[in-house]
């Protein structure tokens, strides 16, 4: 086992430990903090991967964008155990079933998957931003258009709800 | 090779921290010279120990943590703020290389082929210092300026990466040593060769908008204290306090030096080809201090002349002017990079 | 209504048009205004080593004066503490004994004379009132405390010692109405 093999072994095993205490965390605030512990681990798998463009990338919308807003709702919401609302046990019995269910799914889909042999640094440059950028104009044209139309659609769905009540008060 | 970056990491670290320091001192001078007075003169000639005794002070202050505070939180809250402060000075080319003891050092410490993205991702990660130090205190105010920090800095982030994208497809890279080699010189085929002269509205949108993302006047709407006691650090004191606001003077200095970088040629300077080797290296590196000092008294000055901007005139000048800018620029710059390049012949 | 002063501006809220809607005019306009500061004088003076010139009719610390035997002037009769506004004036009459005839003017003296310096406004008021030129307001600044207590001042600290008078001639003639 080299020093590289031990690094990401290593970082392998702390994104799956902060990935858990997300779950396992009591406040919600707590759980997003680790959430974006888990995807700034997961920017340096990425990194290990060399692929530069993505890890920044991942850091600048999840970690920097989508999770500050997280955060913020969080921090508004006031959450705490006192005033955490009773779930039935029909709801916790589906809830269990939809997440045994994912996790039956995610288990078929791991086992399935090819497995490669950590051997160091990949030499693949997929990551590096020319290449990457030659890759999304070319040959993935069209699933990164279809994928900007569906923003689009939600930009536009998103203003649609911020407007509505604007009109009744009209 | 890694002894050599080892100690330009300490330079820089030491340098960056110095800097802040005697930013602190400055502006109040400055602040006191605009306003027809002399300013601290006490502590040493001129007042230059003033930093030193500020420091003093800071550390004999009762270390407190409020007893309703989260404690770790409230005590990692100004650690990430100095630490997002202090990290991005990793990738900034500080000038030509040098030739020192046989070898070549590069006067950068990680020449990262994202390193302006970095720079992005390391911005918008430097509102968790805020936003968790703030949640942690268990206070409104220091809640409200947190909310406050993070909604500015999410929308001034959407323009300034905007502006910073017109400036990476006029260079065709994102590594801040290419940035400021593309902009070598002063004037080259009978114009100037500095981003801000082909790129002025770019310019004064990232101005802003770093003006936005440092939280200085006239955005420093999360620390208001006519509205908000101290904002986010209304809980703190002491050494974590000196903290927050010693990682604003560093995060001002870094984003000067970025501002020097992305639009005034980095280490660049009139008349630099007559130079090489170490003169070249030094005067290079004399030159990019020069801008940005020069960048830190403009911040300073801008405090102290504009006034506070209300809330909803933040989130305006963000959403429905800067970003629409920004965004026009964009489409003009790339129209006229396809039309030199031939594409509508 | 017409203007007195030729200060009054009429105020409009007619549209901005598009150089106002810019800012930027006015911005660089009120960065020029600060950065002809830099280079005006200092309106400070570094205090302890540089002094400010008082002017001559400056309301400092009062001083109870003496005659020039050396004899208080103060006869207690109050006029000072019911001018006083600040009601910072305070005393208790005393009645002159034999062989104090060198210590008090007349036969009627201030056994205690406070000032709450405090309340005290330093509208010279109770030098205005006193009819026997016994109190007087100085350039002295009055000096900060750390307890309260210690700023109502009595005769120890109000009156002027013999051997070193204050003198008084120069401020006080400006504002003292002269006999007719």
């Amino acid at each position: 086992m080299n020093t590289i093999q031990l690094i990401v072994y290593l970082l392998g095993g702390l994104t799956v430990g902060s990935a858990l205490m997300v779950i396992l965390s009591k406040h919600p605030v707590r759980s997003v903090l680790y959430l974006v512990l888990t995807f700034f681990l997961i920017s340096a798998n990425y990194i290990m991967m060399n692929a530069q463009f993505v890890a920044v990338v991942n850091i600048i919308v999840y970690a920097g964008a989508i999770m500050v807003l997280f955060l913020f709702v969080l921090m508004l919401l006031n959450l705490s155990k006192e005033n955490e609302p009773r779930s039935s046990l029909l709801v916790k019995l589906a809830a269990s079933l939809a997440g045994g269910s994912l996790l039956v799914v995610l288990v078929a889909a791991v086992k399935d998957s090819l497995v490669l042999p950590v051997t160091g640094v990949v030499q693949n440059d997929g990551g590096l931003v020319e290449n990457l950028g030659q890759l999304l104009f070319t040959k993935y044209v069209l699933p990164f258009e279809v994928s900007s139309i569906l923003f689009i659609s939600a930009m536009v769905g998103a203003i649609l709800l911020a407007k509505r009540e604007k009109q009744i008060i009209d | 090779m890694l002894l050599e970056k080892l100690i330009l990491v300490v330079i820089i670290f030491g340098l960056s921290l110095v800097i802040a320091m005697y930013s602190t001192y400055f502006e109040r001078k400055v602040a006191a010279w605009f306003q027809d007075r002399i300013g601290p003169d006490r502590a040493g000639p001129f007042g230059l120990l003033q930093p030193l005794a500020d420091g003093v002070k800071m550390f004999l202050k009762e270390d407190f943590i409020p007893k309703h505070a989260d404690k770790w939180l409230f005590i990692m809250g100004p650690g990430i703020s100095m630490f997002t402060a202090l990290i991005t000075s990793t990738i900034i080319p500080w000038g030509p290389d040098l030739y020192m003891f046989g070898t070549n050092v590069v006067l950068q410490v990680a020449d990262f082929n994202v390193g302006i993205l970095f720079i992005l991702g390391v911005l918008s990660v430097g509102v968790y210092g805020i936003m968790i130090g703030a949640w942690a205190s268990n206070n409104k105010f220091s809640l409200f300026g947190a909310i406050r920090a993070s909604s500015q800095m999410i929308s001034y982030e959407l323009a300034m990466g905007v502006s910073v994208i017109t400036i990476v497809m006029m260079t065709g890279s994102l590594s801040l040593r290419d940035i400021t080699e593309s902009q070598h010189g002063f004037w080259n085929d009978g114009w100037f060769t500095w981003n801000v002269f082909s790129q002025p509205v770019c310019f004064l949108v990232f101005f802003i908008c770093s003006l936005a993302e440092l939280n200085r006047a006239p955005f420093d709407l999360s620390e208001c204290e006519s509205e908000l006691i101290g904002g986010y650090h209304t809980e703190y004191g002491s050494m974590k306090l000196g903290f927050y606001l010693f990682a604003e003077y560093v995060s001002m200095f870094i984003s000067s030096a970025i501002i020097s970088i992305l639009f005034f040629g980095g280490y660049s300077f009139p008349g630099m080809d007559s130079f090489s080797g170490n003169t070249l290296a030094i005067l290079g590196v004399v030159a990019l201090f020069a801008k940005i000092f020069f960048f830190i008294f403009v911040i300073m000055w801008i405090r102290w002349t504009l006034p506070r901007f209300r809330f909803d005139q933040l989130m305006h000048l963000g959403w429905k002017s800067l970003i629409p800018i920004a965004l026009i620029n964009l489409l003009v710059t790339g129209l006229v990079i396809a039309f030199k390049n031939g594409w509508f012949n | 209504m017409q203007s007195l002063s030729n200060k009054r501006k009429v105020v409009s809220d007619k549209p901005m048009t598009f150089m106002e809607k810019l800012y930027l005019p006015a911005i660089i306009g009120g960065m020029w205004i600060t950065f002809k500061h830099l280079f005006r004088k200092n309106n400070t003076i570094k205090y302890p080593e540089e002094q400010r010139v008082f002017a001559p009719v400056y309301r400092g610390m009062h001083v109870l004066k003496r005659d020039e035997e050396g004899r208080e002037n103060c006869t207690a009769c109050g006029l000072c503490a019911v001018a006083c506004p600040a009601e910072a004036i305070t005393m208790v009459a005393g009645e002159r004994k034999k062989g104090e005839e060198h210590l008090y003017r007349e036969e009627k003296y201030a056994e205690t004379y406070e000032i709450n310096m405090l309340r005290c406004i330093f509208c010279g008021l109770c030098e205005e009132a006193c009819p026997k030129e016994a109190v007087f307001l100085t350039d002295r600044i009055v000096p900060t405390e750390f307890e309260r207590g210690t700023f109502i001042y009595g005769k120890d600290k109000l009156v002027e010692p013999v051997d070193s008078r204050i003198d008084i001639t120069k401020r006080q003639h400006t504002g003292k109405r002269t006999e007719k």
